[in-house]
């Protein structure tokens, strides 16, 4: 497969009456983009915002991030299963504009949101504060059953992306990047060398806000299954807005998995990067056993030397995630996990839920209840006080001045657990 | 929870669905349970059929208060 | 102006003598002597040794109350920033007595610094609050041993960040804190493979917990005469969730009447547990906590009765240490309400 990503750098977004980008600077038909998603019976109002770089605001509750491109080349624009018409991804040539997010708010569904500060304090902490974000703030119809609710915020997300991603279409990029790997005998053959390596990455499989979809498949009902690097770098993995706002991974990462660009950038080089094992978190023991089993076997399949696990929430999933780690290593692949911990507000608890004695390379990306206090915004997108019921706050975690004191728990993006951020645990 | 429960010589038994994590973490005595958002209990069974398995888990979990162990023991 | 220094050494270090003068009582004097004279050499102009507490072994460890009393009075007068105790090496007792010591003046919100052998037994006793430079295990290492002690108290004395314990030689406290690292951790994960292919050093970033045991309570004798309890970490609360439990990293439990309802459904619970799909839960509260069938047991005979108070809390992202407190402080409860069982469950 060859994907070419072509790159639109963007510098700012506005709205306006028409929807384009002209020198970097991506433009939003307001009207037309909310009569779009109001296409959808279930939603009854959108209201649309941008929150820059720098800029002194606060986006909250946040329910999933996204990616906005076009596909100009090749089978498969949009999300194809769930948004499009089914379709091969992984091929051709889609622009991307880069720099740009469309950021999903709205009455919460679960206690699974998050914050996003664009500034100061806040910024370090989630990796959506340096993205241009088109913020898209959804008001269900009254009544809507939760799962209904979930699934009509997604869809809008997806929409929003799509529609804003058209307007990429005739653009010329600022920069090009080009994934492209053969078959594993065709990939072995040129590298015969290099030590082969698969990347497992778990997704929540557990119902309401907690689920993953490949190609509009819900994960709950997969075996592990194995994909090509380049489909997931081309959408075909999206966010069921799962588990808590600092671990869940968002649409916009699944398009970026950094833990698949940091594999690929070593393809050839250091490494032959088999690819990509998706594999769900279940919530009974049964399922995983089976899951672990599964995962395992597919690794043996494609003979690989190492592994790269990553988890996606916390608890019960630890167990999912060291019973892979422990059968890898019991079968000789070497196994490196990446995971958060959670280690109490004092740092002073033990760290996962489990334990194996395998486990001996594990890449930390932080304490999900490591406190941060942000600072009063100048303004608030959405509703503030919903830090009082997201996973993370607590009550009077509002402070009457505007301030916010919250876990990482409740931030977007801090404790990704496929890595895309730089936080990790030192021991003091 | 259940350990520091256990401290205080009380029997305990851990009705919990992911019984590697119980035994990991220390439970001695654990009854299994279907799965996290429903440990005991089964929404895919019809009314009848969910309230047996409700039953006879509840009371597989007292009875197994009153059974003398020596080492964790899954019931 | 330089920072002020208070020093703690035993009868040996302090030149008083040896073994036989292990039972001497505290005194004070406003001099710099043994290590304390070295390391007010190593603060150079940054601070200085104001006195030496020179206190037996013996004396410490036998009359703790009396030595600790003195201690601290002297503490009060000299006011100094900070308390250094020590090095004790690999030595039992002046180990303790250092703890102690340093201890005593964390209370009083002195910043305190020591220096143990990772052996000795006051380690334990002595890393929440102080930072305990790591030694070998004979006085010999005093060379090394100061050098390290006095630098991390000047960092702390100037507000410079204290480095991890591998960067400035000093033992763990076991907290674990979140910092940014200079690389992505799917960079570093690739990075940590890498390395494990090429036979290279590595250090994972998160070694494995070890949790302990506890010993098996016995059987409960005779059912039909018991009280059980139920408790869950399912964060079933009472509809509007009163107690604002929350819905992960749960700060605190709840505990609630159940004696005039025969189901947590009838009860109207619900669950505001972050870390499952709630819709099974919030249709009948019992799939978590089966009180409905506690109860029917109850009233069949098979147990005594149910326990008044129906415990509750949640489990996701509450850290171990949470868990700890809250069953210590809900097993009290139950053991002085003198409950016979319980049925904990987890989701």
């Amino acid at each position: 497969m060859r994907l070419e990503q072509r790159r639109i750098h963007i510098k700012d977004i506005q709205l306006g009456n028409e929807t384009s980008v002209k020198s970097g600077v991506l433009t939003v038909n307001k009207e037309e983009l909310i009569s779009k998603l109001k296409e959808d019976k279930k939603i009854k109002d959108v209201k649309l915002d941008v929150a820059r770089p720098g800029e002194k605001t606060r986006i909250i509750p946040v329910k999933d991030v996204i990616e906005p491109r076009v596909k100009i080349e090749g089978d498969g624009n949009g999300f194809p299963g769930v948004s499009t018409k089914m379709a091969q991804l992984g091929d051709g040539k889609v622009n991307i504009l880069y720099g740009a997010a469309i950021v999903t708010v709205g009455d919460i569904v679960g206690f699974q949101e998050g914050v996003v500060d664009m500034w100061g304090e806040g910024a370090k902490w989630t990796p959506f504060s340096s993205t241009y974000n088109l913020v898209v703030d959804i008001i269900p119809v009254e009544g809507l059953k939760p799962h209904d609710h979930e699934a009509a915020v997604r869809l809008a997300g997806l929409r929003a992306a799509e529609y804003v991603g058209e307007a990429g279409r005739d653009v010329e990029p600022d920069e090009v990047k080009v994934y492209e790997m053969g078959s594993h005998v065709e990939e072995a053959k040129k590298y015969p060398n290099l030590p082969k390596v698969a990347y497992v990455e778990m997704l929540i499989s557990q119902g309401l806000l907690h689920d993953g979809y490949i190609y509009g498949v819900n994960s709950q009902l997969i075996l592990p299954t194995l994909l090509h690097p380049n489909e997931e770098l081309d959408g075909a993995v999206i966010s069921g807005n799962c588990v808590a706002a600092c671990d869940k991974i968002t649409t916009y990462q699944h398009q970026n998995n950094s833990s698949i660009l940091d594999l690929y950038e070593q393809h050839g080089k250091t490494i032959n990067f088999l690819g990509v094992i998706l594999t769900p978190e279940l919530t009974t023991l049964e399922g995983k056993f089976r899951t672990c089993d599964y995962t395992t076997k597919l690794c043996m399949n494609l003979g690989a030397d190492g592994v790269i696990v990553s988890e996606e929430g916390y608890g019960n999933p630890d167990s999912d995630l060291l019973m892979i780690c422990k059968k890898l290593e019991d079968n000789g692949i070497k196994t490196v996990l990446i995971t958060d911990e959670c280690s109490g507000r004092d740092g002073m608890s033990q760290p996962l839920a489990d334990t194996t004695k395998e486990a001996v390379a594990v890449v930390s990306t932080g304490n999900v209840s490591h406190v941060v206090k942000l600072p009063p915004a100048d303004k608030v997108i959405g509703n503030d006080k919903a830090i009082a019921t997201l996973a993370g706050g607590w009550e009077g975690a509002l402070e009457e001045d505007g301030s916010l004191q919250c876990e990482l728990n409740a931030v977007i993006g801090a404790t990704s657990e496929i890595g895309y951020h730089n936080l990790t645990v030192k021991l003091y | 929870m259940v350990k520091e429960i256990e401290r205080y010589g009380i029997p305990i038994v851990h009705m919990s669905t992911i019984t590697t994590i119980s035994e990991s973490v220390g439970a001695n005595r654990i009854v299994p349970t279907i799965a996290i958002p429903y440990p005991v209990g089964n929404p895919n069974l019809d009314k009848q059929e969910e309230e047996d398995l409700r039953k006879d888990m509840v009371n597989r979990a007292l009875d197994c208060l009153a059974t003398e162990i020596t080492e964790t023991t899954q019931f | 102006m330089k920072f002020k220094v208070l020093y703690y050494v035993n009868q040996f270090f302090g030149q008083v003598g040896g073994e036989d003068k292990a039972g001497m009582a505290p005194e004070y004097k406003k001099e710099k002597i043994g290590p304390a004279l070295g390391f007010n050499g190593l603060l150079g102009d940054e601070g200085e040794v104001v006195g030496t507490l020179i206190c037996g072994d013996n004396y410490f460890n036998e009359n703790n109350e009396e030595a600790l009393e003195y201690i601290k009075n002297v503490i009060k007068e000299e006011n100094p920033d900070v308390v250094v105790a020590g090095p004790a090496f690999n030595a039992g007792r002046y180990g303790m007595a250092c703890a102690g010591v340093v201890n005593a003046a964390a209370e009083m919100g002195k910043k305190v610094v020591t220096g143990m052998y990772i052996e000795n037994p006051a380690v334990d006793h002595a890393k929440g609050n102080a930072i305990i430079v790591e030694t070998k295990d004979s006085a010999a290492d005093m060379r090394n041993a100061l050098p390290k002690m006095a630098a991390i108290v000047k960092k702390l004395m100037s507000g410079e960040e204290v480095g991890t314990p591998a960067e400035e030689g000093y033992i763990a406290q076991g907290k674990r804190l979140t910092v940014f690292a200079k690389d992505r951790g799917s960079k570093r994960a690739v990075d940590m493979l890498l390395a494990r292919f090429n036979n290279e050093e590595f250090e994972t970033e998160l070694p494995m917990p070890v949790f302990d045991k506890v010993d098996i309570a016995p059987a409960i004798k005779d059912l039909s005469k018991a009280t059980i309890a139920l408790v869950t970490s399912g964060g079933i609360v009472p509809e509007g969730n009163p107690d604002r439990i929350q819905s992960a990293s749960a700060q605190k439990w709840g505990k609630y009447d159940v004696s005039g309802v025969d189901s947590l459904q009838e009860g109207g619970y619900e669950t505001i547990h972050g870390g499952y799909d709630p819709v099974y839960a919030n249709e009948l509260p019992d799939r978590v906590a089966p009180l409905d069938f506690m109860k029917q047991a109850e009233k069949e005979g098979k147990i005594g009765k149910v326990f008044k108070y129906f415990y509750t809390t949640t489990g996701t992202g509450t850290a171990v240490g949470k868990s700890i407190e809250f069953g210590t402080e809900i097993g009290k409860e139950l053991k002085e309400a003198g409950v016979d069982g319980v049925i904990l469950t987890s989701t």
